[in-house]
């Protein structure tokens, strides 16, 4: 558990500051558009990483409770006529993120009682399953004809800000909550979950709530993210709400940035996603993207196993204390020879 | 003082068609340091599993504190005052010390979001890293440990939970004389202060000056409970380590 130092608030203020002043600074519609997914990318790489990164429990399914935030607000706000939207949509989030985590509690429980790569493999399932439903539940969905939002009234010239005010706030929250729960209680019972859960049930970390609370934290986050994007591309079919690209896109910025770090995932977002985005508006839109996905994939693995942020903090520390770089992984290496602490005869 | 602690009767465990377990009894008193000794493969360390809710037994009993154990599960274990250790020295590579011995508080749920160690535990913890000799190292990554500095750590762990019975597997195994001397020597003082042992150990120099009474398990089976000197010159006893 740790206490809140200056330099991390210093450092979380001027990056929050800068990104609430940047659609003002640059407010062409094509580079706010690029910002709002990267914020959008941001925050779901930073729920995920809350169950991801902490508890070491790989969700590859997230993408069905992003589904879920996306349908929840375009039924409501069509068929329901809840009246209206304007700013509307964007006051229901907290609701949809509500919802979303008390839905997944049950799921979280049945889906937890399986180990970390069995995980994996249901939380696919499941996203499967919603996007199922999301094509099959016609009468609520449309199905594969997809489903379309009341256009926002916003003023055309600066019709992108109110989405990017409403994926920042959303981000903001994800993050502050990661960077809360990184220091608590809470955050050491999931860490001590991802080195050794059976250990851990043998000292009293309740393991089955800690996994269950981080599970709906993170989902409910991804859930309010889906809804922003939602109502921002009006337009919403089951293949693209609930689509596992979404979360192998947030897990693979988790792994580059730093999973288990608090702005890990975010560095990695703001790498991937502005290049992506890039990429796509220079070139093109295109699948080639996957293949720049699976490159970085790749590179991570084979050169920075852990990630951007532990990487540059490991050699920051050892440039401190004047020791050379060690090879990487030589630190959770087996038990070395080296002379017990405090253990003079 | 000789209220039964653990009662365990008829514990049994199969693996395939090899019962590795196999209707094991003995029972532990309040206020010993009881071994539970026999050749390897004798079924110590699933016995443990079993009794500690790692491994849910074929048949048997299993008694606590006087109270039936129906579903014995590690956590509830834990917080009701029963804890172990494991034979491999388990801790948490990625905390560091001070963490691996605060997350193994037993603190309500609405603590949970809380950041602060309470000033009382934190003290708690540097105590005990102190007495093991570990204070220097409180900040670091517990993955940075020696096999021996595991042990410890994990010993000084399970101790957070203020346990009345700790179960031990093989304490010894792999440490350096230095830290045998050093684990003797705690599990001598916590004992002083009113810890009951439940100790697997194949160091018999060891478990012949430190623990009272003996249970011998051969075969998964308990042929023997009684003072190490008993013991020591028993035939069933003899015949299982010898292996005729
Ligand atoms: N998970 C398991 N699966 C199959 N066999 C096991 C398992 N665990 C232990 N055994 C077997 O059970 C027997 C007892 O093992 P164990 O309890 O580890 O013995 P001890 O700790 O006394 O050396 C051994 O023959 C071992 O091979
Ligand atoms: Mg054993």
């Amino acid at each position: 558990m740790s206490r809140l130092t200056r330099t991390g608030v210093l450092r979380a203020v001027v990056v929050f500051g800068a990104l609430a002043a940047f659609p003002f600074v640059f407010p062409a519609q094509w580079i706010v558009n690029i910002a709002i997914f990267t914020l959008m990318y941001a925050g779901l790489a930073t729920a995920w990483n809350l169950l991801g990164g902490f508890s070491g429990y790989l969700s590859l399914g997230h993408a069905a409770f992003f589904g879920v935030g996306a349908y929840a607000i375009a039924i409501a706000f069509t068929h329901i006529g809840i009246g209206g939207s304007g700013y509307k949509p964007f006051f229901a989030l907290p609701l949809v993120g509500i919802v979303v985590a008390l839905v997944s509690v049950p799921i979280a429980w049945v889906a937890l009682r399986v180990r970390a790569a069995t995980f994996a493999i249901v939380t696919l399932t499941l996203l499967f399953v919603v996007q199922q439903l999301a094509f099959n539940l016609h009468h609520l969905t449309h199905g594969s004809q997809g489903l379309a939002l009341p256009p926002p009234p916003f003023d055309v010239s600066t019709f992108e800000q109110p989405f990017y005010f409403a994926m920042l706030g959303v981000f903001a929250l994800a993050f502050f909550t990661c960077w809360w729960v990184k220091g608590s209680k809470l955050g050491l019972m999931l860490f001590s979950i991802r080195d050794d859960e059976d250990r851990a049930r043998g000292v009293g970390v309740r393991v089955t709530g800690a996994k269950v609370i981080a599970f709906a934290l993170s989902v409910g986050f991804t859930g309010m993210l889906g809804g922003v994007w939602a109502y921002y591309i009006q337009f919403i079919y089951p293949q693209f709400a609930v689509d596992p690209l979404i979360t192998i896109g947030a897990v693979l910025m988790a792994f580059l940035g730093g999973k288990g770090t608090v702005w890990g995932p975010t560095v990695g977002a703001f790498i991937l996603v502005p290049a992506q985005q890039y990429m796509a508006y220079k070139l093109g839109a295109s699948e080639l993207y996957l293949l720049g996905y699976a490159s970085v994939f790749l590179l991570i693995m084979l050169f920075l196993p852990r990630g951007i942020i532990p990487s540059i903090s490991d050699h920051l520390a050892r440039r401190r204390s004047g020791r050379p770089d060690e090879p990487p992984g030589a630190v959770a290496s087996a038990p070395r020879a080296t002379l017990p602490g405090g253990m003079a005869p | 003082m000789s209220a039964t602690l653990l009662g365990v009767s008829g514990l049994t465990k199969r693996f395939g068609g090899v019962a590795a377990v196999n209707g094991c009894s003995f029972q532990v008193d309040e206020g010993t340091i009881t071994a539970l000794i026999g050749p390897n493969g004798s079924g110590k360390t699933t016995a443990f599993n079993m009794i500690t809710g790692y491994l849910p037994a074929d048949s048997g009993e299993v008694t606590f504190a006087g109270r039936a154990v129906k579903r014995p599960n590690p956590t509830r274990l834990y917080r009701a005052g029963l804890t172990r250790t494991f034979q491999q020295a388990r801790v948490f590579p990625g905390l560091t010390l001070l963490e691996n011995l605060t997350v193994a508080i037993s603190q309500p749920w609405r603590t949970l979001l809380r950041r602060n160690v309470a000033a009382r535990d934190r003290e708690r913890a540097l105590t005990l890293l102190e007495e093991f000799g570990l204070e220097r190292l409180g900040d670091r990554p517990a993955g940075e440990l020696s096999f021996g500095q595991r042990k410890l750590l994990e010993f000084a762990t399970v101790l957070m939970g203020e346990p009345r019975l700790v179960l031990l597997d093989e304490p010894t195994a792999g440490v350096n004389p230095v830290m045998v001397e050093q684990i003797e020597r705690h599990v001598r003082e916590l004992h002083a202060r009113g810890l009951t042992f439940l100790i697997v150990e194949h160091d018999m120099h060891l478990v012949m000056r430190l623990c009272n009474p003996v249970i011998v398990l051969d075969g998964g089976a308990t042929i023997k409970q009684g003072p190490p000197a008993e013991v020591q010159s028993d035939r069933a006893v003899l015949d299982a380590y010898l292996g005729t």
